[in-house]
């Protein structure tokens, strides 16, 4: 005789700030957690890259070696690698140990919005606003793109990289999803300059939020409307849009200080959280944890749900 | 000899000799001896002792000569951290030797002994030379060793009061000297075999002697050896002398070949006797004897030893005293060839002056060359004249002036070449890159008045010149030689390695070109004048002919002077003006228009989505792990296709045939594509759309498309001009047409007119289109001109038809605006009505060219006027005027925005 299993806890959303990094490297442009959500890297508007332990609140290393601001960063699968890009045109890859930048890929044209490894870290995606996607090889030691990737015509705003897909939205209001398995490229019109993509954590849509202050979920297969999602402000900043770890909500950042969470399937506002008065710049979500990163202005706030018990957190 | 004991008894008259071994006890085994690798010393502590070579005496270090134990050895651990930096040790002779060595009768004390001066038997500089002269001419060489033991408990009184009064061992007895200390040295005309040593080495002190002397220097004499008055009694060689056992077995040297203590450096030691533990030096261990451990630095004198200066080749009375001073003198005393020089200068020697070193080799004289008998002495100076095109007079001349022709007339100095000369004579590879001329960059147009100008000036400077050569009463051709050899001598010798002919400056005139081109072969090849016209069109009249010819130099004069340095500094064109076909992706993005009214209306899915042929990188696939989708197919990215570049089916609906590389492994995913979708979407091909019956929007879509493709089909014959023949495209093109004309009645032909009868005649330039329709959003809201087009507004689907009126409109799609401006603008531009938009595609375009023929504004409102008049459907005019004027308020607002993006914070 069994029991029947409990019930699933229902989903939590972060609701309760915890902890508040100051991050001393200016206006924070993005944050994101690295592959297991236990470290975050801080991409700083004074050329800097830093590695933190959110849930201490330790700063662990800075990255210096841009030259202008950077504005996006992702670690590898073996968190060995750092990858960032900035507005010194460049692609950087860092060595997590040594603080050493391993290899610059310079052939952008323009700023560098954001960047990808694939899977196995041998590829590093970048999309730029030269409305160009590139994809640089990390395996060898060749200087060029292995692949540019120019169909956008406008700059490129944001980049997801899947097992075999690659993600861009870009401000020409499109996203467009490069199927190498099948050798496809999928343009979904959506209108409004994209300012952020991601994919669900089943891979089956894909969330893009755009200027037009609207989220859509969209079916990756067939491109239609799965969701819409409104009631934050997004403008003219290139703000994030997140997934929650077990994708029941989709959040985004908003230009009113507000982070907001919607319900995926209802599509009903979940939570607004009061982060700041500044522009929510960034959002990464752990990949396993209701715990939410938040950027804005010069700090980094970490947010987890409301039954949360810091451990260790009176020693600290 | 247990025999002998035996027979003892028997024959007593026996003699025996050593000692009987113990005899044998009954039923004793003869012990059997210890085996050779078995014997072993040991000395007085238990440890073993090892003999080291018969004549070096036995000495044993370690265990059996290594560093380990009988355990083994342990390495020390290598140990060392941020607090306590390993510190290198420097491991001396001490480090292995064994306690007793370091006692006080070891080989290297460390406990106050008495030293030699106050030594029993203190080592008596003389007695010690007569004893080794004793010991030599003795029977058994070595005995006197035995005086040792039994020699006195103190010094002499005599060699006490020598020193009181300043005698120092090693020295002579007597006054002071002022002389120069001589040594030997080997004799500079004795060969040396082998491998020359190192200079530093061998004539080290050589270097040292022109150092200071100082004049007040007295020396002390040189000690006096006895004279050896012994005669020869034995078989021995001359001068043999036989081994001295203190030397051998102290490993004290007396010859130089004996010895291994002492680096090669301090080869004084040759004096008999001296001894080195009497200066004072422990007898033992250098280093050196040993080898050189891997701990020791110093590993370079091993082999220095045995040189062959070291040896005497010539029989020679040795120098009384040499090298008595030996090491203990001053460095610059030892030089020996201070007596030679002086020899040789006899003059004095000026204050701060020294003699040198080494005397200066005579330097050599070497006759003059023997001057050839007609030389001249006569410098003249060569008129600068390039290889090719000397003409044969001047060459004679030349020749006659010089006696002979130089050979290579292209060497010209260095600073009459140009980039490419000098960089063709280093050797240095060209500049990458195509080497256009900036012809090639000008467009057709340009070109053109570029040389209507050029021939009116040569018209104007001919006509000029026609009278004068009237007044010479004969008429002559108009390019007189004068001026051609002139153009010749400019051109020079630049023409001979200007590269192929890239340079086609008559390349509309393709006679007049080939012309051109031998002509400037021929000039290459240095050909006269008179030859060169023969290139020219003997049809022409001469005047005409000299035109052209010197039309020609220029060109070629032009071509010269642009070749090389402007070349690498263009690059080419995406699309080159000349070709008439154009690379343009195959399937492009539909127009956003009915996209965007599906957006508003919620419509994602088929409405929205382009779905593309997209081949990756081969390694991308391979770095994603995914297996490549098109492994036959060799192209990147989107396929591609050639178009016409000026053709309206560039941008009309296009079935074309598949080009594709990969059609075979396409084939299936291409057939699921056209269930949706024709093959080949156009920019502008809303063809698609057809097939979605179902939508409404996509029915008006379809019917504008046929009515749009039937227009374009008629004028085909007109529109060669423009783009020359879309032969392939056509009948594809026909069959589309033909199931679309059923719906349809053909419009009149002069609507065909209107639109592709374009009027090269006309100005239109590209900036007049342009401030055309900058003017025409702020005025053209209420424009007369545009409100003619409202036939029938039909509200439902106003934008649609709208989109479709552009785009079949080759005129506006060519306008060359600002794309940048449209691109942002378009998918920047937020929630205003649905506009006429082209601009996302734009980046694929070719760049027009100003002199493109295209329709006039004027007409393109026509055109649009009279295709809605043909589609008696759903027009929307005030949508259109809004449309016009969207893309310029758009381009404001999204670029503003496109700032706030990314100035942001």
């Amino acid at each position: 005789m069994a029991f029947p299993r409990p019930r699933p806890a229902r989903p939590e959303l972060p609701r309760r700030r915890v902890r508040t990094l100051e991050c001393g490297q200016g206006a924070v442009r993005a944050v994101r957690f690295n592959v297991d959500g236990n470290y975050c890297l801080t991409c700083g508007s004074d050329k800097t890259l830093k590695l933190w332990n959110p849930h201490k609140g330790t700063a662990l290393r800075t990255y210096q070696g841009h030259g202008y601001e950077v504005l996006d960063a992702t670690g590898s699968f073996d968190n060995s690698q750092l990858c960032s890009c900035g507005a010194d045109k460049t692609v950087v890859l860092w060595d997590v140990a040594t603080g050493q930048v391993v290899r610059k890929y310079r052939g952008h044209a323009g700023k560098v919005n954001c960047v990808q490894f694939n899977e196995e870290a041998t590829i590093i995606v970048s999309g730029s606003i030269d409305s160009t996607v590139r994809c640089w090889d990390c395996r060898s030691r060749r200087p060029d793109p292995v692949q540019v990737l120019d169909e956008a015509k406008d700059g490129v705003s944001s980049v997801k990289v899947s097992d075999h897909e690659i993600l861009s939205g870009s401000v020409d209001g499109r996203v467009r999803r490069y199927d190498l398995r099948a050798g496809q490229l999928y343009s979904d019109y959506v209108g409004s300059p994209i300012t952020s993509v991601c994919f669900s954590k089943d891979g089956q849509c894909a969330l893009a939020a755009s200027l037009d202050s609207t989220l859509r979920l969209l079916d990756k297969e067939t491109g239609e409307l799965l969701g819409e999602y409104t009631g934050h402000r997004s403008t003219a900043y290139r703000l994030d849009c997140v997934l929650s770890e077990q994708d029941t909500h989709v959040g985004s950042a908003s230009e009113d200080g507000n982070v907001y969470f919607w319900d995926l399937v209802e599509g009903s506002l979940a939570l607004s959280l009061a982060v700041g008065r500044g522009v929510v710049q960034s959002l990464s979500f752990h990949p396993t944890l209701p715990c939410l990163l938040t950027a804005t202005e010069g700090h980094v706030q970490l947010w987890r749900e409301d039954t949360f018990q810091p451990e260790g957190d009176a020693a600290t | 000899m247990a025999a002998a004991e035996s027979s003892d008894s028997d024959e007593e008259d026996l003699v025996s000799y050593g000692t009987a071994l113990q005899p044998l006890q009954e039923g004793e085994r003869i012990k059997k001896p210890v085996p050779l690798q078995e014997q072993t010393v040991k000395d007085a502590k238990g440890r073993y002792q090892r003999f080291h070579g018969a004549f070096t005496g036995g000495f044993s270090a370690g265990y059996f000569n290594t560093v380990g134990t009988k355990e083994g050895w342990t390495p020390s651990a290598f140990v060392s951290s941020r607090q306590k930096r390993a510190d290198r040790t420097i491991l001396g002779p001490e480090d292995f030797m064994d306690e007793e060595d370091l006692s006080e009768f070891g080989i290297a004390p460390k406990d106050i002994t008495t030293t030699d001066d106050f030594a029993s038997k203190a080592k008596d500089r003389i007695k010690e030379k007569a004893r080794q002269i004793a010991g030599v001419v003795a029977a058994i060489p070595g005995t006197t060793a035995f005086d040792d033991l039994i020699g006195p408990s103190k010094i002499t009184v005599g060699v006490e009061l020598l020193r009181k009064m300043g005698w120092k061992e090693g020295q002579g007895i007597g006054p002071r000297v002022k002389r120069k200390p001589r040594r030997q040295k080997p004799d500079p005309a004795v060969k040396v075999y082998g491998c020359a040593l190192p200079p530093g080495l061998s004539e080290g002190s050589e270097d040292e002697e022109d150092e200071y002397q100082p004049e007040n220097v007295t020396f002390a004499p040189k000690d006096v050896m006895p004279v050896d008055l012994t005669p020869k009694e034995n078989v021995h060689g001359l001068g043999y002398k036989g081994l001295d056992p203190s030397q051998a077995l102290f490993g004290v040297s007396g010859r130089e070949h004996l010895n291994l203590f002492t680096g090669g450096s301090e080869d004084t030691s040759n004096l008999l006797g001296d001894l080195r533990h009497s200066k004072g030096r422990k007898l033992g261990i250098t280093g050196q004897a040993f080898g050189v451990g891997a701990l020791e630095e110093e590993d370079d004198d091993i082999y220095a030893t045995e040189t062959l200066s070291k040896y005497d080749t010539v029989l020679k009375d040795e120098e009384p005293g040499d090298g008595l001073y030996g090491w203990t003198a001053p460095k610059q005393y030892k030089s020996k060839k201070r007596s030679e020089r002086e020899v040789k200068y006899i003059g004095k020697i000026l204050d701060g002056f020294s003699l040198a070193s080494k005397s200066s080799t005579p330097s050599k004289i070497y006759p003059p060359p023997d001057l050839p008998r007609n030389y001249r002495p006569v410098h003249y100076f060569r008129p600068v004249i390039a290889a090719g095109n000397e003409k044969y007079h001047l060459r004679k001349a030349l020749e006659e002036s010089t006696g002979k022709l130089e050979s290579d007339t292209t060497q010209q100095s260095r600073h009459a070449l140009n980039a490419s000369q000098r960089r063709e004579r280093l050797g240095e590879a060209g500049l990458k890159g195509p080497t256009p001329s900036v012809l090639e960059y000008l467009s057709e147009k340009d070109r053109e008045r570029l040389k209507e100008v050029k021939q009116a000036s040569e018209q104007q400077m001919k006509a000029k010149m026609l009278p004068q050569q009237l007044r010479n009463s004969r008429f002559q051709p108009a390019s007189p030689d004068d001026a051609s050899r002139k153009w010749q001598m400019l051109l020079g010798g630049q023409l001979a390695n200007a590269g192929s002919s890239d340079f086609k400056p008559f390349a509309r005139n393709p006679e007049k070109q080939k012309r051109y081109e031998s002509f400037v072969k021929s000039l290459k090849q240095g050909e006269k004048v008179d030859t060169l016209e023969h290139y020219l069109d003997p049809s022409m009249t001469e005047w005409e002919r000299g035109r052209e010819q010197e039309e020609f130099f220029r060109a070629a004069m032009f071509y010269k002077s642009s070749n090389s340095t402007l070349s690498s500094r263009f690059t080419r064109a995406k699309y080159e003006d000349d070709v008439d076909k154009v690379e343009v992706p195959r399937d492009q993005e539909n127009d956003i228009d009915d996209k965007e009214t599906a957006v508003k209306m919620k419509m994602f899915g088929k409405l929205t989505r382009d779905k593309f042929e997209w081949h990756p990188e081969k390694l991308l696939c391979k770095r994603f792990n995914v297996p490549d989708p098109y492994p036959d197919s060799s192209i990147v990215g989107l396929p591609k296709v050639k178009r016409d570049k000026y053709s309206v089916f560039n941008f009309l609906t296009l079935p074309e045939p598949t080009t594709s590389v990969s059609q075979a492994t396409n084939e299936k995913i291409q057939q699921n594509n056209s269930l949706n979708k024709p093959k080949k979407p156009s920019r502008w091909d809303v063809s698609d759309k057809e097939k979605e019956k179902k939508d409404s929007i996509s029915e008006f879509i379809s019917l504008a498309r046929s009515k749009a493709d039937v227009q374009q089909q008629p004028p085909v014959p007109a529109t060669e001009e423009c783009g020359t023949g879309p032969s392939e495209t056509l009948p594809t093109e026909v069959a589309n047409e033909d199931k679309d004309q059923e719906e349809e009645s053909r419009p009149s032909m002069d609507l065909f007119k209107a639109i592709f009868v374009s009027s090269s005649d006309e100005k239109s330039s590209s900036s007049e289109e342009e401030s055309d329709e900058e003017q025409q959003p702020t005025t053209s809201v209420i424009d007369s001109e545009t409100t003619k087009q409202v036939d029938i507004p039909d509200s439902s689907s106003s934008n649609v038809q709208e989109n479709v009126a552009a785009t079949t409109d080759p005129g506006i799609s060519l306008l060359p605006t600002s794309k940048q401006e449209l691109d942002a603008t378009e998918e920047f531009g937020p929630k205003l009505p649905p506009a006429f938009s082209s601009g996302s595609t734009w980046q694929q375009e070719p760049v027009v060219p100003a002199s493109f023929p295209g329709p006039s504004r004027k007409e393109k409102h026509r055109k649009n006027r009279e295709k809605h008049k043909t589609k008696r459907e759903h027009k929307h005019k005030k949508e259109k005027v809004f449309n016009l004027n969207k893309q310029f308020i758009d381009s404001l607002i999204c670029q503003s925005k496109f700032f706030i993006i990314y100035a942001g914070l």
